[in-house]
């Protein structure tokens, strides 16, 4: 299978990674791509119910820097929005 | 907080360092980014040799440890995996090799498992993973000064019971609790069942298991330190991220022609030096030729890469270690995208305008094998320094110097700035097809992990050196140096009377005629025929080859060659053999590296063929145009 992330649209997430702003953070959820790549996340530390944080854009927007786990890992735009979160308010995600 | 060397308890390392090792071979294996290699290092020095499996591109370290009794264990170094998935290559290597079904590797009879105590949290998971495996394993957490510098702690005697392995907390930087590994290798360590291994296959679970593991060791993992992210928000700010990348990117070249080339051409006097002195010392005659124009000649071309490689291999090594190499890939990455490559491919693109041979090597980093092997296909494109003095020679005698673009760019600077367009834009063209056709990636995407900053260590980044150098001058060397000899021997050949022949009756002159009908649509006759299969050495050759052939010191008689070469060639045969420079592979040290580095012949001929059929076709096309225009 050829996975094209630019051209996929998951339709049947609701909130993405990508939908976030800098600075915004999720509860991760689900993975829509190849299981390999998100076997691959899960490695560094995109295991669903973590928090996830938006840390940074790079100088062109893309790719975006995000703090999970304890590490920083950056991620092209088109990759993010194939990735669940459900956002977290502010307080909420001060108290996590 | 104290650092325990040897763990008493249930598991049990008694603190003898002295006797014979229980275990003969060791695999290390770990996540990447946890030390695994600094520490391989730190056990082994210099005592460590590089090479492939049979079949796979993944290459692997062994070493040999030397215990206090003087005996010597082996390690073997395993590429860095986060799990044991048998879908990736280097995952399948190393279960493979643990298995001891791998050809070529030892069946190790333990594992040291290195971990990095800053992320436990993550790292565990893959120790469930290993201990599941039933080999003696030592678990060593990894870079303990960092751990209690940023405010970390965990206690390895809990976490000991819990895996039922002996457990360490060690720093391979500093070589605090080192101790455990000469422990364990001499001890049996009695080993007690785990009390609980996690449910794989569910990541939560799998993390759930490692919190827990880690939360009864009383684990805390530090803050990241606040100065790695005060640096991100200036190396990564909108403005300013470009305009350092910008910055260090010039430095980097700059460092490779203000200190590499003039190394590089000191080396070259040098050995040129050397090679007078033993033509002298050595009675005239075969021998001696063979000596200094086959093997000394030989051994020189691939010596003088040499400054320019460890230079940048120095530069690219201080900027991986520091870390910001993996911000300069998230900085290029949107220009890579765009030919479907990305930001781990930036640094080695850049490297090949040096040399394409640390190019190559430098690809290492990019851990898709598609894109790498994508990125080691278009190197050679990008116009590197061997082409520089050819361009030079060639440019000084045919291209009149007039204004071109304003009073102070001239027609000579218009054409050599055309010709490292050329090579780019050709690079950028090949990188689309091959991402588009055979190389396209299935399943990958961008990830790059972001470490912390930190400060290079000078006996990691010296060793790494060590290894570059050797790999260079072992694996590449042997080939240059036979094409080399076969070179040399095709121009002494055939002896008459014990004589050699006359330039214009050796082999490689008959083959030069032979070729003829080939080159001649090109605009070129035998001699730059000659030039051309000489050059395939290296590209720089041709000069001297131009010069044996004309019977003109290249050194001395620059003008003379200059000129001379106007009756090799029509301004647009000369047109025609810059833009086959640009494009031809003409360089055997790259193409032993590509050959070394994709572990075979397949892709080093593939690029071969069609380097130079996209320099014939292009050189062709030149040739005819300007016949148009300039006669």
């Amino acid at each position: 299978m050829l996975f094209n992330f630019m051209k996929a649209r998951p339709a049947r997430l609701g909130h993405t990674l990508g939908d976030l702003a800098v600075g915004e953070s999720g509860i991760l959820e689900d993975f829509d791509m190849p299981q390999s790549i998100a076997e691959h996340l899960i490695n560094l530390g995109f295991v669903p119910g973590l928090k996830v944080l938006v840390a940074r854009s790079g100088p062109g927007g893309n790719p975006r820097v995000y703090r999970v786990d304890g590490t920083e890992v950056a991620l092209r735009r088109d990759l993010s929005r194939c990735i669940a979160v459900r956002p977290l308010r502010e307080q909420e995600a001060e108290m996590r | 907080m104290g650092v325990p060397v040897s763990i008493q308890g249930t598991v049990l390392i008694p603190k003898v360092a002295k006797g014979s090792p229980v275990f003969k071979t060791v695999a290390v294996v770990g996540p990447p980014n946890a030390g695994k290699t600094t520490l391989f290092n730190r056990l082994t020095g210099l005592r460590q040799k590089v090479g492939n499996f049979p079949g796979v591109t993944v290459e692997h370290h062994t070493g040999s440890f030397r215990l206090d009794s003087g005996e010597e264990v082996s390690l073997i170094d395993l590429p860095g995996v986060y799990s044991l998935n048998p879908k990736s290559e280097d995952e399948k290597v190393t279960i493979d090799v643990i298995n001891g079904v791998m050809p070529g590797a030892e069946r190790p009879d333990a594992i040291i498992l290195v971990l990095d105590s800053k992320n436990l949290n993550r790292h565990l998971v893959l120790a469930g993973r290993v201990i599941a495996l039933g080999l003696p394993t030592l678990v060593l957490l990894n870079m303990a000064d960092e751990l209690h510098k940023q405010g970390g702690r965990v206690d390895v005697l809990p976490l000991a019971r819990q895996l039922g392995t002996p457990v360490a907390l060690v720093s391979a930087v500093t070589g605090e609790g080192l101790q455990a590994v000469a422990n364990f290798l001499v001890a049996t360590p009695h080993m007690p069942e785990p009390l609980e291994l996690p449910i794989f296959g569910d990541p939560r679970h799998c993390r759930e298991w490692a919190v827990r593991m880690g939360s009864r060791a009383a684990y805390r993992p530090g803050a990241t330190p606040e100065w790695t992210r005060r640096l991100d928000s200036i190396f990564l700010h909108k403005l300013w991220g470009g305009v350092i990348f910008a910055v260090v990117i010039v430095a980097v070249f700059q460092t490779i022609f203000s200190l590499g080339q003039p190394a590089s051409d000191l080396l070259q006097k040098l050995l040129d030096g050397v090679a007078v002195r033993l033509a002298s010392l050595l009675p005239a005659g075969l021998i001696n030729s063979l000596v200094v124009n086959g093997i000394w000649k030989g051994a020189g071309s691939v010596l003088v890469f040499l400054p320019q490689i460890l230079l940048l291999f120095l530069v690219i090594g201080i900027l991986e270690d520091s870390g910001y190499l993996a911000r300069a890939a998230v900085i290029s990455d949107k220009l890579m995208a765009k030919v479907g490559l990305n930001g781990k491919s930036f640094i080695p693109l850049l490297s090949a305008y040096g040399c394409a041979v640390p190019a190559i090597m430098a690809t290492r980093t990019i851990e898709n094998k598609r894109d790498r092997i994508a990125t080691i296909l278009i190197a050679p494109f990008m116009t590197c320094s061997a082409r520089l003095p050819v361009y030079t020679m060639v440019i000084a005698a045919f291209i009149p110097n007039r204004p071109a673009l304003g009073p102070v760019v001239g027609t000579r600077a218009v054409v050599m700035l055309s010709l490292y367009v050329l090579g780019f834009a050709m690079a950028v063209a090949t990188a689309k097809a091959l991402k588009s056709s055979v190389l396209r990636s299935r399943d990958v995407a961008f990830i790059m992990e972001l470490p912390p900053y930190r400060w290079p260590r000078w006996k990691s980044l010296g060793l790494r050196l060590m290894d570059r150098a050797n790999a260079f001058l072992f694996r590449a060397g042997t080939v240059i140096l036979g094409v080399s000899i076969l070179l040399w021997a095709l121009t002494y050949l055939p002896m008459h009377n014990g004589q050699p022949p006359a330039i214009g009756d050796s082999a490689i002159a008959k083959v030069g005629h032979f070729i003829e009908p080939a080159i001649r649509p090109l605009g070129f006759n035998w001699r730059i025929g000659v030039g051309l299969l000489s050059s395939f050495a290296a590209r720089e050759v041709i000069i001297a080859t131009m010069g044996t052939l004309h019977g003109v010191d290249p050194e001395s008689h620059a003008m003379a060659l200059q000129e001379a070469l106007k009756s090799d060639l029509t301004p647009a045969g000369a047109i025609a053999l810059l833009v086959f420079f640009a494009f031809a592979m003409q360089c055997a040290s790259t193409m032993a590296v590509v050959k070394r580095e994709t572990n075979g012949w397949k892709w080093p001929i593939l690029q071969f063929l069609y380097m130079t059929v996209v320099a014939y076709v292009a050189s062709f096309v030149a040739y005819r145009v300007t016949l148009l225009y300039w006669h």
